[in-house]
């Protein structure tokens, strides 16, 4: 059926008026706003509390004003749990999955049947599986005794969970997420035309010569788009915790160092104070994202 | 014809089988922690790795005897369905409110609420969100839970559906108004049905995300007999002593399938694709 | 059955650069069971004047009424009114039968009774399957082609039972063949119900062909408001003159002395009935329709003398055009009468089908 956008297309085809628009809306939005805004507000908060989850200071807490803050930004525990964060976001996210994903989707862009298939079930599986199974499919894996993998490698006695905390959820977090960086390239390999490849081949050009010249310039916003929220969910992934315990200094990326400080420790005005933080680099990346999004929003309409 | 002319040159005969050495290991490195799963739950003596030594079905009455495994998929059943059910009726509301009746700063409204979703995460609010929970006496509430996953998830989904809704032609309301339907029967016989594809997407991007949710319930729940299985499941390989492999391997298949089913329909029937970048 | 007024109705369409007057004034009746015409340009507000009589638009000024109630405040569902839209707006998840029985599902008719105004609006309108047809009301509107579409949205607005049918270009989205017959087929079906109808069309051809009476549109004005007839006939401005004919009339300017119409080097009589009521020295136009010209081989007095330039084929005829001392003259001949290219030519119009305008409008 031709379907002509009319001018004449009135706001509110169905009548419903303002008042009852509200109504309907106002749910969610009161969910919203009770569950999703007020607690980023209270954040701000509590990060000038000496709150803590047990004894007197629960009961009354009082305002330390900026002393969480600048216990945070001079301890050192925190410079190293920051720079651990650093290091897992850049090697699983943006070194690891980003380039996994985008390898398997050129590799399997015009492969068909079952190696294809199975390939992609098998990766995808790895991303909507339930945290928990996988991270103890994990520690199966990797246990130090009867572990597959010791077995494999012939390592027997070597804990990696232990040794290697760092390694081992990098690895783990490009297993688990690769998923959606493949996903997100083939949808945009697909956009590539097909007859500009064939002519870059024509003229000789190499693999290497048909990326660089005709695919990266047509993918180069899924790529940063990509880059943007595997980074931004990398950086708030709870999962590790999971494989880890928690416990190891050496594996204590933030969400797992504000759980440790805030919960286990239960000093939550210092936690609040960390979280605070880490609120803030969210904002800044998806700011940048959102940004981007318009940009390609417009770009499509002019 | 394809046009490659150098396929038949010895140099294109290692790339195959480079290609195919590489996709060999991606193989190996996807399926080689999830043989476990598929092997150990029929396994009469389960251990760490995946080998098979006698088949039984064992496992799985050791599961039914458990006092919080099966309860706990039971919890989370309830968490799962409640937040979808929510989630996509508050943001299908709120969406064809927003697509459909001009409130001045919409589309401001609707980018911010998508970036508070997207900074404001389980992780980085869990000390707010336990605050919040502990003040309302929400703790180990269920309604609890279910409302901060709700919160969590609605500004995407209202995104999603309000994109549906947008691309649906406002002549077919219009129609419906003319022949006297009143708004609400508008909704249900015209606007629901119309924007259904939508719907699915996104109670099935809910129930994944509350089923495999770790975090939220591990704070927010204190009663055992109130754990959703991802707790549970965490509880059974980290309290103290030997774990129980059989009860953990036929817990984690058992937990896992619905995802699984889900995820088979969803590709069967729409295939598992993004639509031009767009997460759909 | 009923009759539509508009008393001063406006319309105007806020916008970034102050506003847009989609409906300036318009005063308008619509008789009883008549088959109306709106007929315009793009643009110059036709849809706008639907929707505002079916209450999608809320007017900025002015009142509508239908039958004897002032309706202007009133909802859309309750004017009585049904309408069928450019695009049909059949609802792609119901069935053919499910989309007739809508209007009385909402009414909250009963089933037995949906069912019975469903058989009867299906087979008024060639749905129901025959001896040798397949019936289609247990098809999706996706399942059918655009001419059956077409008939299943006027099965639809037949089972609403309205007072009055709105319908917005519903022959627009038909091939040129199809839009023939549902034309043919539109025009039985409204003389059979004998209900109000509000046909809106950019095609002159189809608001001739179809419509009782015709008002002429142009910028939220009505310029003409007429028989097919009048209109063809008489049009009363130069904008209504070049808008009606599907050959457009020859307006050429020239000056009124003594009797005739000084123009492109030529001397024209003046038309019937406007002698004396024009000065000498008058600018003015002369309409003159390229099909009320006798064409000559031969000098004839008083005709356009020019060559041809250009010879159109229209089949059963053809339509040339004459360079006039620079001016182009359009005129049809028979298909026998093919000249050379280049040939000089006499054109003389006939006086009783020659219109003069001045200042844009119709004297006499
Ligand atoms: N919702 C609206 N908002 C702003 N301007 C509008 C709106 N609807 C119509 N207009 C303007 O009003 C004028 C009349 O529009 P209308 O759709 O009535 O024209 P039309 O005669 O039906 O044209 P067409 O033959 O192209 O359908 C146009 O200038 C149009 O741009
Ligand atoms: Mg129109």
């Amino acid at each position: 059926m031709a379907r002509t956008a009319s001018p004449a297309a009135a706001e509110d085809p169905a009548g419903l008026g303002r008042a009852r628009a509200a109504g309907i809306a106002a749910p969610a939005l009161l969910v919203v706003l009770a569950f999703l805004v007020f607690p980023a507000l209270w954040t701000l908060y509590l990060g000038t509390t000496n709150y803590r989850l047990t004894g007197h200071a629960a009961r009354h807490p009082r305002s330390v004003g900026v002393d969480n803050y600048t216990t945070v930004v001079k301890d050192p525990a925190f410079h190293h749990s920051l720079w651990l964060t650093f290091e897992y976001v850049i090697g699983s996210a943006v070194l690891g999955q980003a380039l996994l994903g985008f390898v398997i989707a050129w590799l399997l862009r015009d492969a068909g049947g079952r190696v294809k298939r199975v390939i992609e079930a098998l990766v995808l599986l790895a991303w909507i599986l339930p945290s928990s199974v996988v991270a103890f499919l994990w520690s199966a894996l990797l246990d130090r005794d009867q572990g597959t993998f010791n077995a494999l490698l012939h390592t027997q006695g070597t804990a990696w969970i232990v040794e290697h905390p760092m390694t081992v959820i990098i690895i783990f977090n490009i297993w688990r997420g690769t998923a959606f960086s493949m996903l997100l390239y083939s949808a945009a390999l697909t956009g590539v035309p097909p007859t500009q490849l064939a002519t870059a081949r024509m003229f000789g050009a190499n693999q290497w010569q048909q990326l660089r010249d005709v695919v990266f310039p047509h993918i180069r916003g899924h790529i940063l788009t990509n880059l943007l929220l595997i980074s931004l969910w990398t950086f708030n992934d709870f999962t590790p915790y999971q494989i880890t315990g928690g416990a190891d200094s050496r594996s204590q990326i933030l969400p797992v160092y504000i759980y440790q400080t805030a919960l286990f420790d239960g000093q939550m005005g210092l936690g609040a104070a960390i979280a605070l933080l880490m609120l803030v680099i969210n904002l800044v990346v998806a700011l940048v994202y959102l940004r981007l999004l318009r940009d390609r929003r417009l770009e499509r309409v002019a | 014809m394809k046009i490659s002319p150098r396929s038949s040159a010895p140099g294109a005969v290692v790339a195959k089988i480079g290609r195919y050495t590489f996709l060999s290991v991606l193989l190996g490195f996807f399926a080689l922690p999830m043989l476990w799963l598929a092997s150990a739950p029929f396994n009469a003596h389960p251990t760490l790795n995946g080998s098979i030594s006698s088949f039984t079905l064992h496992n799985f009455s050791v599961l039914l005897k458990d006092p919080y495994a099966l309860p706990s998929l039971w919890n989370s059943l309830l968490l799962a369905g409640g937040t979808a059910l929510l989630t996509v009726g508050f943001a299908a509301a709120a969406a064809y409110a927003l697509s459909r009746v001009r409130v001045p700063g919409r589309d401001g409204i609707l980018y911010a609420l998508l970036l508070l979703s997207s900074i404001v995460t389980g992780t980085a609010a869990m000390v707010p969100l336990f605050q919040l929970a502990f003040k309302l006496h929400l703790i180990d509430s269920r309604l609890g839970v279910i409302l901060v996953f709700t919160g969590g998830l609605l500004p995407a989904a209202i995104f999603i559906l309000k994109d549906f809704t947008d691309n649906t032609p406002k002549s077919y309301e219009e129609s419906a108004r003319v022949f006297g339907a009143s708004p609400f029967q508008i909704i249900r016989h015209i606007v629901l049905p119309m924007i259904r594809p939508g719907l699915a997407t996104v109670t099935v991007w809910a129930v994944v995300n509350v089923w495999g949710n770790f975090l939220i319930p591990y704070i927010l729940v204190r009663n055992p007999d109130k754990y959703p299985a991802s707790v549970v499941l965490y509880t059974f390989y980290t309290e103290g002593g030997q774990p129980n492999l059989a009860l953990i391997s036929a817990f984690s298949l058992l937990y896992s399938i619905p995802v699984i089913v889900l995820y088979l329909f969803v590709s069967h029937r729409y295939g598992f694709r993004f639509h031009g970048g767009i997460k759909r | 059955m009923a009759q539509i007024r508009t008393v001063d109705l406006t319309k105007t369409f806020a916008d970034a650069s102050g506003g847009v007057t989609a409906l300036d004034s318009l005063n308008l009746t619509v008789q009883d069971g008549e088959f109306f015409a709106l007929l315009g340009p793009s643009g110059c507000g036709k849809t706008t004047l639907l929707r505002t009589l079916a209450g999608l638009e809320t007017p900025t000024g002015g009142a509508v009424h239908i039958g004897d109630a002032d309706v202007t405040r009133t909802a859309p569902g309750k004017r009585g009114v049904a309408m069928v839209f450019q695009d049909y707006a059949l609802f792609p998840h119901m069935t053919v039968t499910e989309n007739i029985a809508y209007p009385l599902r909402v009414r909250g008719v009963s089933k037995a009774k949906q069912h019975e105004a469903v058989l009867a609006a299906a087979s008024e309108l060639g749905l129901t399957g025959t001896e040798t047809t397949v019936g289609l009301l247990d098809r999706r509107p996706g399942a059918l082609s655009g001419g059956q579409q077409q008939r299943v949205a006027l099965a639809r607005a037949t089972a609403a039972n309205p007072a009055v049918f709105l319908f917005d270009e519903p022959l627009s989205n038909l091939d040129a063949r199809l839009r023939l017959e549902a034309r043919t087929f539109l025009k039985r079906l409204q003389r059979e119900l004998a209900t109000t109808t509000v046909f809106v069309t950019h095609d002159q051809a189809e608001a001739l062909a179809l419509a009782d009476r015709i008002a002429v549109m142009q910028s939220g004005r009505i310029r003409q408001l007429g028989t097919p007839r009048e209109v063809y006939r008489r049009p009363a401005n130069t904008f209504v003159a070049s808008f009606i004919g599907s050959t457009p009339m020859n307006l050429l300017e020239g000056t009124v002395r003594d009797r005739r119409v000084l123009v492109a080097d030529s001397e024209i009589a003046l038309p019937e009935g406007t002698a004396g009521a024009v000065a000498d020295g008058t600018a003015v136009v002369l309409g003159a329709r390229p099909e009320y010209f006798r064409v000559s081989p031969d000098p004839l007095p008083g005709a356009f003398g020019g060559t041809v330039a250009v010879a159109e084929n229209l089949g059963s005829s053809l339509l040339l055009t004459l360079d006039v001392a620079g001016t182009a003259v359009q005129a049809v001949v028979g298909e026998e009468d093919e000249p050379e290219p280049g040939a000089m030519l006499w054109a003389l119009p006939r006086q009783d089908r020659t219109l003069l305008y001045v200042d844009g409008e119709l004297v006499g």
